[in-house]
């Protein structure tokens, strides 16, 4: 029986091994420099909720009949888009030749040669919001091209504020003096001051980001040398936690992504609360979901002595290093970050554009009348860490941020493990 | 290969086992038919088993640049480092992570096993009976193990809301979804919702078998419900329920989607150790990912071995009696 088994076991190892040294022999994309070639691509990117993109490529594919743009759509979920590109890579397959790149992986995939350099004069950066374009570049060479943009802006309750005579505050101290105020109005019973994003998620490292910033503080300093230990960065985790513990921020704001925070704003469970411009359209609505529709606005987001600063949000288009057809991919990138295109994106999507003449469109800002405030926003919008271990990096500063939040660990003692990790996973002693 | 192959294929039979030699031509010809309509089969388990299992090992040994060159961009390559991985494993700077999602595994499998088991039995025992409606019974019990699992953890996030049914219900202001104790709760009951139906449907399999007559003997003996539960549903069910206990247990030591999906990443009270290999892996740490799997895949082989041979050591010989005493009155009358 034994003897038996052994020997099925060896023939089937046999085997496998002469299938895969058959397999082993195809040939690899070995990445090159030139952006070359002309003829098919690709162009992948995650599931948009308007189905933008498919639009996008489809106008293309009618001009350009010898060069098709195939659309390969990815789950919506950040970490799958990201996972499929690193494993397109890590094979050297040529199945991806544009890639929707969310602004924070740039580094990773740039100090990897995932993605070739771009030549930074064919795209006409120039007429960019700056920030956006900041993000694009690893060692100041160019990579991507900003497509969309986001930036944080403050939803307050109008009416509420109306009421109890307070202005839209610009600092946290007037905020709270405002929800003082507010809070005692009888229309306000029941209700909480501020909510922004607090689950250990992404947006936890963006909400953190822009406390310490808000502060005066840096994550990680111009050279990329993460600076948590700081006293500004102390104050801005500092306004965190201690809006937990006075309970200006509701308790249950530590379970808030996006979507709870935007569901307590439409509730009317809470004044003010920190979002992307998407919740506007949500809480604008007239059918009834929403609570507050025509009883609130957006304001900038507030710091320690003057306008907060946000985090930056958005997308890029960049080139996979093992693509073919290379020249194509550049004009297809020309062509889907063009005025045009930009324009479709935010009129049907929704998606803040990179380019700044759209921000000062009469007729957008009709339609979206917070795009001036959202222009400031993302000008003033400071980019998250730009570090090639990204994954990793927004991993601990979630990890211990969320304890600080929860009081697990005083914010002090937080932030010194935090700077002993970061510093550790960007190799900056 | 042909040959491996042949040798592979010896016919189970008692009587094939003698020396090769003193095999008649008929037997060695039909040896190599079934060598050769059985290799397709090995084939297909050698590169869907074997070879991701093999690959994983190797993976292990390895782990990915970690340098950056002047120009910034990354020194690529993998370096051996033999079993450092597995140093990091046990004796890391991580290693307090990964004995916590070892703990958390066995905590929730036990836990989850065990309730599964005790309500699963009840669910079969209560779809046994005949009474009106028994269909709808039956099938309403297995739609929480039709649904997929992302799906059911996203239910049970909203039931476990900070503004959701679940403190509505019981007037509590429970953060379920936070890290802590109520995290693990609200996984177990997730879980026990959502797999008790399977271990009640194989249990139920097993009733079924059991001869009325026995019970009614029993009757006739004056043994009261609980006694014939005892002493003759619970012994007779009791393959049946080992197979149904051994899967879950199986399954329930690889758990991923269900607290990644209800309570989310980097939750201590929660992680798994499917959980950390796939943090590993999503940041582009191969190495020690492997070296996760690995440890995962031998804690489960370890497991069902311990499992099978203290429990269930005649679970198989059982069930084989069992079908040969069933067929053998059949040949009889035959």
């Amino acid at each position: 029986m034994r003897q038996r088994n052994r020997l099925a076991i060896a023939a089937v190892l046999t085997c496998t091994a002469a299938l895969t040294a058959g397999c082993g022999g195809s040939s690899t994309n070995e990445p090159s420099a030139a952006l070359e070639g002309r003829g098919p691509i690709t162009f992948v990117a995650g599931k948009d909720e308007e189905n933008v993109n498919p639009k996008i490529v489809e106008a293309w594919n009618k001009a350009h009949p010898d060069e098709q743009v195939r659309f390969i759509e990815l789950s919506s979920s950040a970490d799958d888009q990201r996972q499929q590109m690193v494993q397109n890579a890590q094979t050297k397959s040529d199945a991806f030749t544009v890639l929707d790149l969310d602004n924070v992986w740039t580094t990773e995939f740039a100090a990897n040669r995932w993605i070739s350099e771009l030549p930074r004069e064919q795209f006409g950066v120039d007429k960019f919001v700056p920030t956006t374009v900041e993000t694009s570049l690893y060692r100041d060479r160019l990579y991507g091209v900003p497509a969309t943009s986001d930036g944080a802006m403050l939803y307050f309750r109008e009416d509420l504020l109306a009421k109890a005579g307070v202005q839209p505050p610009t600092t946290w101290e007037e905020m709270r003096q405002a929800c003082d105020k507010v809070l005692a109005l009888p229309e306000a019973a029941g209700m909480s001051c501020f909510a922004g994003q607090y689950e250990k998620y992404e947006g936890l490292t963006v909400n953190f980001a822009e406390a310490v910033h808000g502060a005066g503080g840096v994550v990680t300093d111009p050279n990329g040398k993460p600076q948590v230990n700081t006293p500004e960065a102390k104050r801005g985790l500092d306004a965190l936690v201690e809006g937990f513990r006075a309970g200006t921020i509701p308790r249950d704001a530590i379970t808030f992504k996006e979507t709870e925070t935007r569901r307590a704003f439409m509730d009317g469970k809470i004044v003010f609360s920190r979002a992307w411009p998407n919740q506007y359209s949500h809480a604008a609505k007239n059918d009834g979901s929403s609570g507050v529709a025509g009883k609130f606005d957006v304001a900038p987001l507030p710091g320690v002595a003057g306008p907060g600063v946000s985090s930056l949000g958005g997308h890029s288009l960049a080139i996979s290093a093992f693509a073919k057809n290379k020249a194509t991919a550049v004009d297809f990138i020309k062509f889907a970050t063009a005025p045009e295109q930009q324009r479709l994106r935010l009129d049907q999507g929704s998606l803040a554009p990179t380019l700044s003449e759209l921000y000062d469109d009469p007729s957008m800002q009709a339609k979206y009348p917070y795009l001036p405030l959202l222009k400031k926003s993302i000008e003033g919008a400071e980019p998250r860490p730009r570090v090639i271990k990204y994954g990793e990096v927004t991993d601990v500063i979630q990890e211990h941020v969320y304890a600080a939040l929860r009081g697990e660990k005083p914010s002090d003692q937080a932030l010194a493990d935090l700077q002993a990790r970061l510093q550790e996973l960007t190799g900056q002693q | 290969m042909t040959t491996e192959a042949e040798t592979a294929a010896v016919p189970t039979s008692g009587q094939a086992r003698g020396p090769r030699r003193r095999r008649s031509p008929q037997a060695a010809a039909a040896a190599r038919l079934a060598g050769v309509l059985v290799s397709p089969t090995l084939l297909v388990l050698g590169l869907v088993v074997v070879y991701p299992i093999v690959a994983a090992l190797r993976q292990s040994l390895f782990t990915e640049g970690q340098g950056v060159d002047a120009d910034g961009f990354v020194v690529e390559g993998e370096q051996f480092t033999g079993l450092g991985n597995y140093a990091d494993v046990f004796a890391g700077p991580a290693a307090a992570r990964f004995w916590n999602a070892v703990w958390n595994t066995t905590f929730f499998t036990t836990t989850t096993v065990v309730l599964e088991a005790l309500l699963g039995v009840v669910m079969a025992l209560i779809m046994h009976r005949a009474f009106r409606g028994r269909g709808l019974v039956r099938a309403s019990v297995l739609v929480p193990w039709a649904i997929p699992t992302a799906v059911s953890a996203l239910l049970w996030r909203w039931i476990f809301a900070s503004d959701g049914v679940v403190n509505a219900m019981l007037g509590t202001q429970v953060l379920w979804s936070a890290d802590g104790a109520p995290a693990k709760l609200a996984v177990i009951v997730a879980e026990v919702w959502k797999t008790a139906p399977f271990v009640g449907l194989l249990v139920l399999a097993g009733l079924q078998v059991i001869p009325r007559d026995v019970f009614e003997a029993a009757r006739v003996d004056g043994a009261n419900a609980w006694q014939r539960f005892a002493h003759i549903t619970l012994p007779l069910v009791r393959p049946a329920l080992l197979v149904a206990v051994l899967f879950r247990m199986l399954d329930s030591l690889r758990m991923f989607d269900l607290p990644f999906v209800l309570i989310g990443q980097q939750k201590g009270s929660v992680e798994t150790l499917s959980m950390l290999a796939w943090q590993e892996a999503t940041n582009v740490r191969y190495g020690p990912a492997a070296a996760y799997a690995t440890i995962m895949f031998c804690y489960v082989a370890i497991v069902a071995f311990a499992f099978v041979k203290l429990l269930g050591a005649d679970l198989l010989g059982e069930a084989r009696s069992q079908a040969r005493t069933a067929r053998k009155p059949g040949k009889a009358v035959a």
